[in-house]
């Protein structure tokens, strides 16, 4: 099945993964602890997930380790990029009208 | 003053909707009223590069706004507008939003607006957006918005929080 990076985080198990492993690489034993799921579910995650390129495996010694791979999920921010900045802009410029607002009201 | 409150835009690929969510160190009504009274809307709501007027802002369950922006350097302007379903102050707004700049009518969607009151008089502000198809609301992400992009990894967070 052909796999993309946005049907990849669209599953709220598999958001939860990529956050832990973000964060430092981690095994497939500590990761599963994180979640209730079975640990075929967690394997089975973590499959779609590399078949996306978003997580990659290193041996290390007896352990598989997996990593994030942060490039791959730039797809995603890049695409919702400048609604974001138009946004955040705007929220801003909000932040400094309530302000004034707080500022009349106590004035009162 | 800078603000630390991050804005969280949820736009999961192959949906029709999007959500975006933000929380402001104010008290709800205050939230409400800089979204509703025109003064306050003309001061935050335009994209910086342009100027803002407000044709119509009829601000109650039935009624309807039209608010037009134009590029400063006269290189023209465009308008938005919407039915406006319900005004529930100071907690719920719904109501629809047609860009008229598109070769064809009918792209419009609908817009549901909360605002939820949190401790310490703050309050948090969700906005769900629900398209005609998933081309719109992929269009309207990817709409000649400027493309300034910095480096992804707050974003990204915004992203895997969700």
């Amino acid at each position: 099945m052909r796999r993309d990076v946005f049907q990849a985080i669209a599953d709220p198990t598999r958001r939860a993964i990529l956050t832990l492993i973000a964060l430092q690489a981690m095994t497939p034993n500590a990761l599963a602890e994180h979640f209730d799921t079975s640990r075929q579910a967690v394997s089975k995650h973590i499959k779609i997930l590399t078949e996306c390129q978003l997580v990659s495996q290193e041996q290390q010694g007896r352990e598989i380790y997996y990593h994030f791979n942060p490039q791959k999920m730039k797809e995603v921010a890049d695409w919702l990029a400048p609604f974001q900045k138009m946004w955040e802009e705007r929220f801003d410029r909000l932040d400094n009208i309530l302000e004034i607002l707080k500022t009349e009201k106590n004035g009162q | 003053m800078a603000s630390k409150n991050e804005t969280k835009i949820t736009a999961e690929k192959g949906k029709q909707e999007l959500f975006i969510e933000r929380e402001f160190d104010a008290p709800r009504e205050l939230v409400f009223r800089a979204f509703s009274e025109p003064e306050f809307l003309l001061q935050w709501m335009g994209p910086s590069d342009m100027d803002m007027r407000i044709d119509k802002l009829d601000n109650r369950s039935g009624g309807s706004y039209r608010f037009v922006h134009s590029l400063r350097n006269g290189g023209g302007e465009f308008g938005f507008n919407g039915a406006i379903h319900e005004v529930a102050a100071p907690e719920r707004v719904i109501r629809t939003f047609e860009f008229e700049g598109l070769p064809e009518r009918g792209h419009v969607s609908l817009e549901f607006l909360t605002l939820s009151e949190l401790p310490g008089d703050r309050t948090r502000l969700s906005i769900q957006s629900i398209f005609k198809s998933v081309d719109d609301r992929d269009g309207l992400l990817q709409s000649g918005m400027e493309t300034g992009l910095n480096d992804g990894f707050r974003k990204l967070d915004d992203l895997l929080a969700k």
